[in-house]
């Protein structure tokens, strides 16, 4: 039992020499991942924290009572995490594209950050918004269907409202676009 | 000389002493002031409820207005110790109600409460005032039905961090309308829904209220006319704020928030929208206690954004996603802050990368009157403990807790003995002390030559060989309560001085190198210790070998003999 401690000891020198697939750098980033790393398993799009997951050592088994938090706070904490892990999963569609995607919604604080993993994801680029030419002079537009099945143009309603009544994106080509650009 | 003061001048003189020690103290001095003190006192605390009787409590002080009982040993907390072990303040309340005690306060953590013991508390006390319970269990929302029923001049009702079960009921409702004596009321712990209309009512005819805490159910808006109708509000708890930056209940709650200019202490905030914070802009300058450790939906950016405007900030609980950056924000702003808790955010990941041993260096750097600490983190350094330990010789209690429990130095990949040694070195009125990381013998070295004052002590992983217990048993003078899991100490370190546990308050030992003889050994030789073994699992059947490694042992001294509401798992020797 002495031994756990030099055990431990190891594992730790060995996680400085292993290989992982994400960028170097990157262990230090935004929290969100955490969220993430709850489904990390069957994901392999996006953010290099959720390699560096999947790659862990898996020894780091679960030590019963440690770190020591109470009960409580733990419980708390889970069920929040559980209630928004419930997640916005969204199909994205491009004009163009082989094969749908699906994003989690909640994972983006803002406009600004969902454009940017899309264009990321889809490699295209999407330009910026404003309320009235919408992404004129863009090769893409992101649309998106509402709860009432109509399609909206994105940007238009404030981001909480926009991600509660969002149920679907589709990032439709710029020359098509133009019609919900302007009014 | 002083025999011959007459008694009055005695009771007048020790109605001064507040302190427990002071009167335990001048109870000891002889038989007269015993015998004085022991009317006098009116506040009893007791560490361990297991220690003493109830009825012996009572009739060494029969003028006992407020209790303090503390029922599991703390490792209870994180999950080492099985349901029914023990803690029950049943017999308590019932020794309090047959003597007739004139009970105004009780405080309990680490117990187990029945309803029928809140019911017959309810009962008992005509002028029961005040109920205080942290971290406990057993009770459901009929028991607290019973108190608001029955407890005409109920100050205070503080639920902190406790399982309550939550009953279709509407105990809040029970407050009848005569009740307006409430100062203190926190039910951020229950989880079901309460009659906000009641709450409403009962926080307006309350003028006196100075702290509420509110559940997650009470929604933004009910909170927004609560606060409209206690703008002396003290202290604060909400967890269910608004979420919608332009509605109207955004404006309403602003604008109340501006009235509410006593509040010092905030909470809450379990369900919030980051962006609704600048509703309570206003209030954060006058903030001097602010608990954000509920909060996983604050991001980094906007908690520091609400941090730059609390500059008087003086106690400060929140969770590691504020990461170094954050705690150097913290570091420059709060230039009063004496108590810092950072808990982990997310408890399932290993290598999630939240503060290190940086922010700590940041806080000790810019907050010189900082002297208690708990803090999880990824990774620390024997550097920076030492410049810590230069920087902040005020410590009174340090918990460090890394994630890792056996990690070394980030640094040098050395045992963290030298960084803890300086704290224990610098910081002479050291109190309470968790360790945790890679760590030899050394480190308890230095603990037991330095930590003068030590009364808390907390091992976890740590350790080669019986002498680093020893030498904590041998240096610590005034410690009180050691625990110790996983660590590599044995009969021997247990044996070697036994009646220093007769000094102390309790003694837990889990996963360590002790065994049954050992314990058994160490039962004979003092009556008065309960040495009581926890076994789980099917060792039920005979007796197992002395030579076997014993699970989980917690001794404590008493004066009343082994406990006779041992579970069937709990074996005392």
């Amino acid at each position: 039992m002495e031994r756990a401690a030099a055990y431990e000891n190891d594992l730790i020198n060995l996680k400085a020499t292993e290989l992982r697939l994400g960028l170097p750098g990157t262990d230090e980033s935004e929290k969100q991942s955490s969220r993430n790393n709850k489904r990390s398993s069957s994901e392999m799009d996006n953010s290099c924290e959720k390699d560096e997951q999947e790659c862990a050592p898996a020894p780091k088994a679960q030590v019963v009572g440690w770190p020591p938090v109470r009960s409580y706070r733990k419980n708390v904490l889970h069920q929040k995490n559980e209630s928004d892990l419930s997640g916005m999963f969204v199909k994205v569609s491009m004009d163009g594209a082989p094969y749908l995607r699906k994003i989690d919604l909640k994972v983006y604080k803002n406009y600004q950050d969902l454009l940017k993993a899309l264009e990321n994801m889809f490699k295209c680029s999407i330009g910026v918004y404003s309320e009235r030419e919408g992404y004129n002079g863009s090769e893409f537009a992101p649309t998106y269907e509402d709860k009432d099945g109509d399609w909206m143009l994105v940007g238009d309603v404030p981001w909480d409202m926009f991600i509660t009544s969002c149920k679907r994106l589709r990032i439709m080509k710029g020359s098509e676009a133009k019609g919900l650009g302007c009014l | 000389m002083i025999n011959y003061f007459p008694e009055e001048v005695l009771w007048h003189v020790f109605s001064f002493l507040t302190s427990h020690p002071d009167r335990n103290a001048a109870s000891l001095v002889c038989k007269s002031w015993y015998n004085v003190e022991r009317f006098s006192r009116g506040k009893v605390f007791i560490g361990n409820c297991y220690a003493i009787s109830p009825e012996r409590m009572i009739s060494r002080f029969p003028r006992v207005r407020s209790l303090t009982l503390k029922g599991k040993p703390h490792f209870a907390d994180f999950n080492l110790i099985p349901q029914d072990w023990g803690g029950n303040v049943y017999p308590w309340i019932v020794a309090m109600a047959k003597g007739s005690t004139n009970l105004e306060e009780l405080r309990l953590k680490r117990m187990v409460v029945s309803d029928e013991s809140l019911e017959l508390l309810a009962k008992s006390f005509p002028n029961f005032k005040s109920l205080v319970l942290v971290s406990c269990e057993g009770f459901t929302t009929d028991g607290l039905a019973a108190i608001a029923s029955n407890c005409r001049f109920l100050r205070e009702l503080d639920l902190q961090e406790n399982e309550v079960e939550d009953r279709r009921g509407q105990w809040l409702s029970c407050f009848p309308d005569s009740c307006t004596s409430l100062s203190s009321l926190n039910f951020a712990c229950l989880k079901g829904e309460v009659n906000v209309a009641a709450l409403e009512r009962l926080v307006a005819r309350c003028r006196n209220l100075r702290s509420l805490r509110l559940n997650h159910a009470v929604p933004p808006d009910a909170l927004q006319k609560i606060l409209a109708q206690a703008p002396q509000l003290v202290d604060l708890g909400a967890d269910s704020f608004v979420h919608d930056p332009e509605s109207e209940t955004y404006n309403k709650l602003k604008n109340v928030m501006q009235k509410c200019s006593s509040i010092r202490s905030l909470s809450g905030f379990l369900d919030v929208n980051a962006r609704c914070l600048p509703s309570i802009y206003p209030i954060c300058i006058n903030l001097t206690s602010l608990n954000l450790s509920y909060a996983p939906g604050i991001y980094s950016k906007e908690l520091v954004k609400l941090i730059h405007k609390c500059k008087k900030l003086q106690r400060l609980w929140i969770l590691d996603t504020i990461g170094d950056k954050g705690l150097g924000v913290v570091a420059s702003t709060c230039k009063e802050l004496q108590e810092l808790r950072v808990f982990p955010s997310d408890l399932h990941v290993v290598g999630n990368v939240a503060v290190t041993e940086e922010g700590l260096v940041a806080i000790s750097a810019g907050c010189p009157n900082l002297n208690s600490l708990l803090y999880f983190c990824q990774q620390m350094t024997n550097a920076a403990l030492i410049t810590v330990a230069k920087n902040c010789p005020n410590f009174i209690r340090f918990r460090l807790c890394t994630l890792n429990p056996t990690i070394p130095d980030a640094v040098t990949m050395q045992p963290l003995d030298e960084g803890f040694g300086a704290i224990v070195q610098s910081c002479k009125g050291l109190k309470r002390l968790s360790v945790s990381g890679l760590l030899t013998d050394q480190v308890f070295l230095y603990i037991g030559m330095y930590a003068e004052q030590l009364e808390m002590l907390s091992i976890a992983f740590a350790g080669d060989s019986d002498k680093g217990m020893l030498y904590v048993l041998n240096g610590c003078k005034k410690l009180k309560k050691l625990e110790i899991r996983d660590s590599p100490f044995g009969n021997m370190a247990l044996l070697a001085d036994t009646g220093k546990y007769e000094t102390m308050r309790s003694l837990w030992m889990s996963s360590c190198g002790v065994t049954f003889g050992g314990c058994k050994t160490l039962a004979e030789k003092m009556p008065r210790l309960n040495v009581e073994i926890i076994n789980e699992g099917d060792e039920m059947e005979g007796r197992p070998d002395d030579r076997q490694k014993v699970e989980k042992m917690y001794l404590y001294r008493t004066l009343v003999g082994p406990r006779k509401d041992a579970p069937d798992f709990v074996w005392t020797l």
